[in-house]
């Protein structure tokens, strides 16, 4: 079994779908055709693997707008990158959200604030 | 100088509150030591050979003097009264206690300082020439632009686990002081029609397989600079090889897909990327310039520092050596030496440190570098007040005349403190400096740059040292290996191995062979090292170091 993680807490899976997984080597050249997809998964083999933060964030500027889920081995502290990078959501193994409860991941729901990207992207002020 | 607003400071608050809290979590379980480790490398802290080592960016190497009290104050408060200076322009502190780090990092954001991406797999402190705003041959300041790359890279989401480290590094004048072209992204600035912008270099790094960084795009405006980084960074996180750490570094991806490959890719990746930039980056910029505008130069008589030339041979001695050339005549920039032969090279005593913040104070406009090279700059000094900062100087043992010459030595921690090490560093540098010393045949010598490594790492840039001296162990014995010819300039070199290396009690016998050679064949004292071996190649050097048999045993 697996938990669902969002901003407010860990959730049950809600998603009744057709999940596209795709792994952490997926080449980004291939990622233009899943644009139109309603909902896509990207495997986290280890909370190393960084490669699912750049997917996800090819993904998004590919125009998919759909559910964008971390799934595996992702950590409370990844929680506002994942974020920051175009997931809505993380699942988890129960024994991972048993060893990191709901509240060190409410630690980082917060993931808005103290964001130098954001800050470095905001658009001009001058004309 | 830069100093911090209330995002920046907000920012490394919340940062030492979260790393409080994640030791607090290793400690009752939640995370896993696996989980932990990368989260406190990401926060500076690496577990060395005898103990814990805070490792604390000095961001593109510049630094006020309440900073450096500060530094002298952790370290009498929380490690052994010294710091040791890196060649990436941070300091760190080699025995502080677990439970005291959030401390050190709390005293840290309470001078506008941190230790964040000094290590693990991220982007690294950004590194600049640590002559920057002052040097005479400057076309560019390039710490505005290293400032805002800094910004851009901290806690960059995507960017926190990636293949490998990441290393940056920008130059703004023709003599390259900040070795852009051993970095994974160098970083050159300059013009093109009336446009600021810079020169990209890409997969540059010593290491296990040295390479000269080469060119991915020659000249990116400074509107697209952030995005084209990120566009790099960004290929590089899909592309770089995760199966073998040793084969991670985008030096390694951009020799096995080939520089056409990897500008290809970047180019296209850019494209998605540059419509997410909304254009502030360039009104941040602005901003920043605003911290680094020069200081206001005094305009007087340069008498004193005349007279001290004319009149006292250790004064003249030292400025010949610890000076060089500031855009404003009636300057200088001064080398402060941590090379004094014997000491640990770029090790400072609190009391140092705080006698160079208050030469800071009193005579350099309150500003401080730190050089890749481990020692400490003075960019901004009026020439009348040299004699008055040199007494100083002589009074706290940083009076080494040695800047550029054969005793001021790159050195890695080595095997004293490092757990990586496969040799002993600091007691070849020391014992390098003390025979030299007592040969004095060091100012004879002239320019010369020794690096070394103990382990192939390369820590010590021992590739890119005129002489470049790596430690190996072979079958439990230390084993030192020398490369001549090596340049870590804007043409940069890799250099060539001369052949089987040395024990530990004959690699300083055989450095003075090779500087005796080089004594014997040069063309006159103008001809560097460098030069001459560049000239004659490796033959005269070879056979000085390697004597046929028999001569060996008549020597003997």
């Amino acid at each position: 079994m697996s938990v669902i993680v969002q901003d407010g807490g860990f959730i049950a899976d809600d998603f009744i779908g057709e999940w596209l997984d795709l792994t952490s080597d997926t080449d980004p050249a291939t990622l233009k055709q899943y644009a139109g997809s309603a909902a896509i998964r990207i495997d986290f083999p280890a909370f190393s693997d960084g490669r699912g933060f750049t997917l996800a964030k090819i993904l998004r500027l590919s125009g998919f707008t759909g559910r964008l889920r971390a799934n595996g081995h992702v950590i409370a502290d990844q929680y506002a990158m994942a974020r920051r990078s175009g997931f809505d959501e993380v699942s988890i193994s129960d024994e991972l959200a048993t060893r990191q409860p709901q509240e060190q991941w409410l630690a980082r729901a917060d993931w808005q604030a103290h964001d130098y990207q954001a800050r470095v992207r905001r658009p001009a002020t001058a004309s | 100088m830069y100093t911090y607003n209330d995002f920046d400071e907000a920012f490394v608050r919340e940062r030492v509150a979260q790393f409080s809290g994640q030791v607090a979590r290793r400690i009752d379980g939640s995370l896993t030591e696996e989980e932990f480790r990368p989260l406190r490398l990401m926060n500076g802290l690496y577990l060395q050979l005898h103990a814990y080592m805070l490792r604390v960016a000095i961001p593109y190497g510049t630094i006020n003097p309440d900073q450096m009290d500060q530094l002298a104050l952790i370290a009498e408060k929380f490690d052994k009264g010294y710091g040791h200076f890196t060649t990436r322009q941070n300091i760190q502190y080699n025995w502080p206690k677990l439970p005291d780090v959030p401390a050190i990092l709390e005293a840290l954001a309470d001078v506008g300082m941190h230790a964040i991406q000094t290590s693990g797999n991220t982007i690294r402190n950004v590194t600049a020439d640590h002559f920057a705003g002052a040097a005479a041959d400057e076309a560019y300041d390039p710490r505005p632009v290293a400032e805002l790359i800094r910004q851009w890279s901290t806690d960059h989401p995507e960017f926190q686990f990636l293949p490998r480290k990441f290393k940056v590094a920008v130059t703004g004048a023709s003599h390259d002081r900040a070795v852009v072209r051993a970095h994974d992204i160098g970083v050159v600035l300059k013009e093109q029609n009336g446009v600021k912008g810079a020169e990209v270099i890409v997969g540059g790094g010593l290491g296990r397989t040295p390479m000269v960084g080469k060119t991915l795009n020659e000249f990116v405006p400074f509107a697209d600079l952030l995005p084209y980084i990120e566009a790099t960074v960004s290929v590089w996180n899909l592309l770089g090889r995760r199966d073998n750490k040793y084969k991670a570094r985008i030096k390694i991806t951009v020799h096995e897909h080939g520089i056409d490959d990897i500008r290809a890719r970047v180019e296209e990746r850019f494209t998605q990327i540059k419509p997410t930039f909304g254009g502030i980056d360039m009104e941040m910029l602005a901003q920043i310039e605003q911290h680094f505008v020069a200081p206001i130069f005094a305009n007087k008589p340069v008498d004193a520092y005349t007279r001290a030339y004319e009149n006292d041979p250790v004064f003249r001695a030292w400025a010949d050596t610890n000076l060089a050339a500031h855009k404003n005549e009636d300057y200088s920039i001064v080398t402060i030496s941590l090379k004094k032969p014997g000491a640990t090279p770029g090790d400072a005593s609190a009391d140092q440190m705080r006698s160079m913040a208050q030469l800071a104070r009193d005579y350099g406009h309150d500003e401080l570098r730190i050089s890749h090279e481990q020692n400490v700059i003075l960019p901004h000094v009026h020439k009348s007040n040299l004699p008055a900062l040199h007494a100083v100087l002589k009074g706290n043992d940083l009076a080494t005349a040695n800047a550029g010459l054969i005793s001021d030595i790159i050195a890695c921690p080595g095997m004293d403190y490092c757990a990586l090490a496969t040799a002993r560093s600091i007691p070849v540098a020391q014992g390098i400096a003390t025979r030299f010393d007592e040969l004095k045949l060091e100012h004879e010598i002239g320019q010369l740059k020794i690096k070394i490594s103990g382990c192939i790492n390369a820590c010590g840039h021992h590739h890119v040292g005129h002489i470049g001296i790596l430690g190996l162990d072979r079958a439990g014995v230390e084993n030192y290996q020398i490369t001549l010819g090596g340049d870590g300039t804007e043409t940069t070199v890799i250099g060539d191995r001369t052949g089987p290396g040395f024990a530990y009690d004959e690699i300083i016998p055989a450095i003075e062979r090779l500087v005796h050679a080089y004594l014997n064949a040069r063309l006159d004292a103008e001809e560097t090292f460098l030069q001459a071996y560049r000239r004659l190649g490796m033959a005269p050097f070879k056979e000085a170091l390697y004597p046929p048999k028999e001569e060996k045993a008549n020597a003997a």
